[in-house]
């Protein structure tokens, strides 16, 4: 109990994905320019991260490391994920289409967020259980909902702002966000 | 500019790969024009050598994926193509992760997740959907060849700059006088963000400069 702790805690604040591990870098930057849209990604990422960490467990386990294709990895989780999220999106849509409709265009982008492929790889690496896998795969999404959402609102406030036109876009987003990682820091003391 | 003799064509064609070479590393480069790739771009470019390795990573698969897809591109249809792209650069990411291991063992240990992470840089990603899709085979690897490079000199520029104000060292070598306090901040998780952000702020500078001027020129 304590460990799935300290791993939730680990993940969402002390190593968290965007700001300290710098996965899901294009969605932080690309779909933080409204509070609304950057929860709708947050929760999205938080579903296919939670159920990836799950199904990849099975396959690591039950299928690639029987049939001794471990050297497969990289490709057999991608495939995993890319699926997962077109049954996602197609259970979504017969289930709850309200839902479906809130996170509809966000789904197809995230196979390409890295956060979602490196939570898989980081949990195999570590040789988490099951139970494990999970609590990661989630606190690591809740890291990244809580920066995405932090940063949206920081930059729903600088769009009213008066900056200088060199820190316009891009620069300013991304000075900014380092000024959050500085505050980020400042939890590593929690956990060794 | 149609040209029947086959050696004027044989000219053209050349310069047009030259053109799409060159597109790669300056007008396009995807790091500092295109901001895609952005993960690995921070994550790894805490030492120089960490950037030439990552690069060169990925221009390997740059020019594999590019070539592959545009070798494919008649078979492959429309409608599967994003898996059919998946699974190919998943493909020689796994080629070049065997590679590392096997004959740099020192990268590979300060990569680490960032290579397999490489399957999802959306440079790889974008090039073979709005170019080696569409274009044959010669030029298809030219621009993988120019799109990786590009991105190579990019984040070599930027490890350079942290491990510098970082470390105090460059490719391992103490460049700044014993006396200078390395800032360690530049070489941890906020330095990629602040030290990037300064980058895109001075290209953009530049970019604007020339942009005013040629267009007064054009007046």
């Amino acid at each position: 109990m304590n460990n799935l702790l300290l791993i939730l805690v680990g993940s969402i604040f002390v190593n968290n994905f965007v700001l300290v591990k710098f996965m899901g870098i294009c969605p932080f930057l690309g779909v933080s320019r409204k509070l609304e849209t950057a929860f709708g990604m947050g929760m999205a990422v938080t579903f296919v991260m939670g159920m990836a960490s799950l199904v990849i467990y099975f396959v690591q386990n039950y299928v690639l490391v029987p049939l001794d294709l471990v050297y497969m990895q990289t490709i057999a989780f991608i495939v995993v994920i890319a699926v997962l999220v077109q049954l996602v999106e197609m259970v979504l849509r017969k289930v709850s289409f309200s839902l479906y409709q809130a996170l509809g265009v966000y789904l197809p982008l995230i196979t390409t967020n890295c956060a979602v492929l490196g939570v898989t790889i980081l949990n195999v690496n570590n040789n988490y259980n099951l139970i494990e896998s999970v609590v990661n795969g989630v606190g690591g999404a809740l890291g990244f909902t809580l920066a995405i959402v932090l940063f949206a609102g920081i930059r729903e406030r600088m769009e009213l702002m008066d900056l200088p036109e060199w820190m316009d876009g891009f620069p300013g987003a991304l000075i900014t966000a380092g000024l959050m990682s500085v505050a980020f820091l400042g939890f590593s003391g929690l956990i060794h | 500019m149609k040209n029947s003799c086959p050696a004027c064509r044989k000219e053209e064609i050349e310069m047009n790969l030259k053109k799409v070479f060159l597109n790669g590393i300056l007008n396009e480069n995807p790091t500092f024009r295109l901001v895609l790739g952005m993960c690995p771009t921070l994550a790894i470019t805490t030492a120089a050598m960490n950037g030439v390795g990552m690069g060169l990573a990925t221009t390997f698969v740059l020019v594999g994926s590019n070539l592959a897809i545009s070798l494919m591109r008649n078979i492959i249809p429309e409608r599967i193509r994003i898996p059919t792209f998946v699974v190919v650069i998943a493909t020689f990411v796994t080629i070049v992760q065997m590679l590392i291991k096997a004959y740099v063992p020192a990268l590979d240990a300060s990569l680490g997740i960032y290579i397999p992470l490489i399957v999802v840089n959306c440079i790889i990603f974008a090039r073979a959907e709005s170019f080696a899709f569409k274009n044959k085979p010669l030029p298809a690897l030219m621009d993988g060849l120019g799109m990786g490079l590009g991105f190579t000199l990019a984040i070599t520029l930027l490890s350079s700059i942290r491990e510098l104000i970082g470390n105090g060292t460059l490719f391992g070598v103490q460049i700044m006088a014993e006396s200078y306090q390395p800032m360690a901040i530049a070489t941890q998780a906020p330095g990629g963000f602040i030290v990037l952000g300064f980058l895109l702020a001075l290209v953009g500078v530049i970019t604007r400069k020339a942009d005013r001027k040629s267009g007064k020129e054009g007046a």
